[in-house]
């Protein structure tokens, strides 16, 4: 570095800066791809009959997805049912009773079981519950999706519970409070914007996922009669329709995916929004 | 008396729903090596190793889709991790403030996209501008002396694979480094800068060095979470079960095989076959996330004992 001259060092500098900001543009670039075929394409084939009927026999023209949407929503609200409590009070267990050794061992689980492939959680819950319950089933679908959010949740909520200063809990242990009432009606409400911002992420997170639920949820022409049968579910209905060889079907395919991210994108805005507040 | 009696039952519900993470971790485990018996019984070690996939001769080998699992997800890696960390430098050390929230904005909304969507622009925009576009570029110059390089694009193969990943992995890869970057301690870029250093010789002696094993543990992240992925990968990489001589060829990941073949799988010992590779794929990611971790960790220890 010294043995170069000084103009050297200054041209090195700059071209290097200057890779720095054309990495940045570059990655940039499929963002707003994405979003000019995903609105181009899918905006054409988007009507009420898309919001309000079942998809169409093949080669019949129209139809919609109606049952996907609605099936997404059942599935990701069971999944939330069960993923935003548990997650939670893991969440709890590892900020309030986990300064010990079982406590970093279940945080350090948490971050494994962050890493774990989607579909690895679909197989999993294929062999615990459809085969012992003997089909598909929304259960089953949002059982998984259940699992994919239990430890963002935990992991949010420890993060969000350990920044509430020390002072205020010992305030309350000081009035004579009980340590759990101190958790669960001063030190948890403190943190309820932090933890409602985690929790609309993890929803948002899940909303997308197919490959969970492509041998849980499974997928459905029609309406299902109940939620033990196989449910359709936006992301899988995209997939089925994406990889046919119909052009009527892969239109379909790009209005669901316009749903899906205007779905995704709301929750993910929201979610920056509470924060925003929060900072501000 | 009541407050003790409370409180030691809201530490052992605490307890409990700290120990049902354990508890999920073990029962996947347990149900995945279930799932996958009969495979481990009839191969044992050798199904890792066999090339030969074939369901309708009952010959299952799992070799071909570890294959194509290493080589797309380090391709992603090795286009995703030079942008990412360029990303990082901009954000923490060059961009102004106006620049900064906006561009972080947008480099993480590429991680909201759901994996369908990357997907579906994956087959219809990524995969026809890699055959027109991109292939001839290599095909037409290295292909010519490197098998690597050569043969027909069909557009779906192991590259589109390996950029759509690392497209994906990107926002990954740079928010982590980000944060590590963040870390170090400003007397060390003005140390640098007293030594009469430029703002990229600030960067590379003092900044880079000191977040090094912070970076490679956001890069070890990102390669585990291209390994994983699923729904975009099945539908650009062309699905063939054949191990691929160029970057060009159809291949099959682990995860992709799994989504595309476990719902048509007939026979018990198919199902079995694809449940062990997803038993392998398990382990790989739990170990790939430990290492990273420990590095990750390593780096952030080391701050907050310097403060």
């Amino acid at each position: 570095m010294t043995s170069q001259s000084l103009s050297a060092r200054k041209v090195k500098n700059v071209t290097m800066i200057g890779l720095t900001v054309i990495g940045t543009i570059l990655a940039l670039i499929p963002l707003f791809s994405i979003f000019a075929y995903v609105i181009a394409r899918g905006m054409p084939a988007i009507n009420i009959d898309f919001f309000t009927e079942l998809p169409k026999p093949l080669g019949e023209e129209g139809g919609g997805m109606v049952n996907a949407i609605v099936g997404t929503l059942i599935v990701v609200g069971i999944s939330g049912l069960i993923g935003i409590p548990v997650g939670i009070m893991s969440g709890i267990f590892l900020s309030e009773y986990g300064r010990n050794r079982f406590g970093r061992f279940i945080s350090f689980l948490t971050d494994v079981l962050l890493g774990v492939p989607s579909i690895v959680v679909g197989i999993f819950v294929y062999v615990l519950l459809v085969l012992a319950m003997g089909g598909f089933s929304a259960y089953a679908g949002g059982i998984a999706l259940s699992i994919l959010m239990i430890p963002a949740v935990t992991r949010t909520t420890e993060e969000m519970l350990k920044l509430i200063p020390s002072h205020i809990r010992e305030a309350g242990l000081a009035l004579g409070l009980p340590k759990w009432r101190v958790i669960l009606f001063i030190v948890l409400p403190s943190a309820t914007r932090g933890i409602v911002t985690g929790v609309m992420l993890a929803i948002a997170r899940v909303m997308g996922e197919t490959a969970p639920l492509l041998f849980t949820a499974f997928g459905n022409r029609y309406w299902h009669s109940s939620l033990s049968d196989p449910i359709a579910t936006l992301p899988v209905q995209i997939f089925t329709y994406a990889i046919s060889p119909y052009k009527e079907w892969q239109a379909q395919a790009w209005a669901g995916a316009l749903t899906l991210i205007v779905i995704v994108l709301i929750f993910n805005i929201l979610a920056r929004v509470i924060t925003y507040r929060k900072n501000h | 008396m009541n407050i003790r009696f409370g409180d030691r039952l809201f530490k052992i519900v605490a307890y409990i729903f700290g120990a049902l993470i354990f508890i999920l971790f073990l029962l996947m485990i347990a149900k995945l090596y279930q799932g996958s018996s009969a495979t481990i019984n009839q191969y044992g070690l050798s199904f890792i190793f066999n090339s030969e996939w074939s369901p309708y001769n009952d010959e299952f080998g799992a070799w071909p889709f570890i294959i194509g699992t290493v080589i797309s997800s380090l391709l992603a890696l090795l286009i995703a991790a030079p942008v990412s960390i360029g990303i990082a430098i901009y954000l923490v050390e060059i961009a102004p403030r106006w620049i900064r929230t906006p561009v972080s904005f947008l480099v993480e909304l590429l991680a909201a996209i759901p994996s369908i969507v990357y997907g579906l622009w994956g087959i219809f925009v990524l995969a026809p501008f890699v055959r027109n576009h991109i292939a001839p570029i290599f095909t037409e110059t290295l292909g010519t002396k490197i098998p690597l390089f050569a043969g027909p694009s069909y557009g779906v193969g192991l590259l589109t694979a390996g950029i759509v990943l690392a497209i994906m992995i990107t926002p990954t890869i740079a928010s982590i480094s980000r944060e590590v970057i963040s870390t170090v301690p400003n007397s060390q870029r003005e140390a640098a800068y007293a030594l009469g250093a430029t703002k990229w010789e600030m960067i590379s002696t003092s900044v880079l060095t000191y977040a090094r094993s912070g970076i490679l543990g956001a890069m070890i992240i990102g390669l585990g979470r291209a390994i994983g992925e699923t729904m975009a990968v099945t539908m650009v990489i062309g699905n063939s079960p054949e191990i691929p001589k160029s970057i060009f060829d159809p291949a099959y990941t682990m995860a992709s095989v799994i989504a595309n073949e476990f719902t048509e799988a007939t026979s018990n010992l198919y199902v079995s076959a694809l449940i062990e590779i997803g038993l392998l794929l398990f382990f790989v990611t739990i170990f790939v996330n430990v290492i990273a971790r420990l590095l990750v960790w390593s780096v952030s220890r080391g701050t907050q004992e310097v403060k």
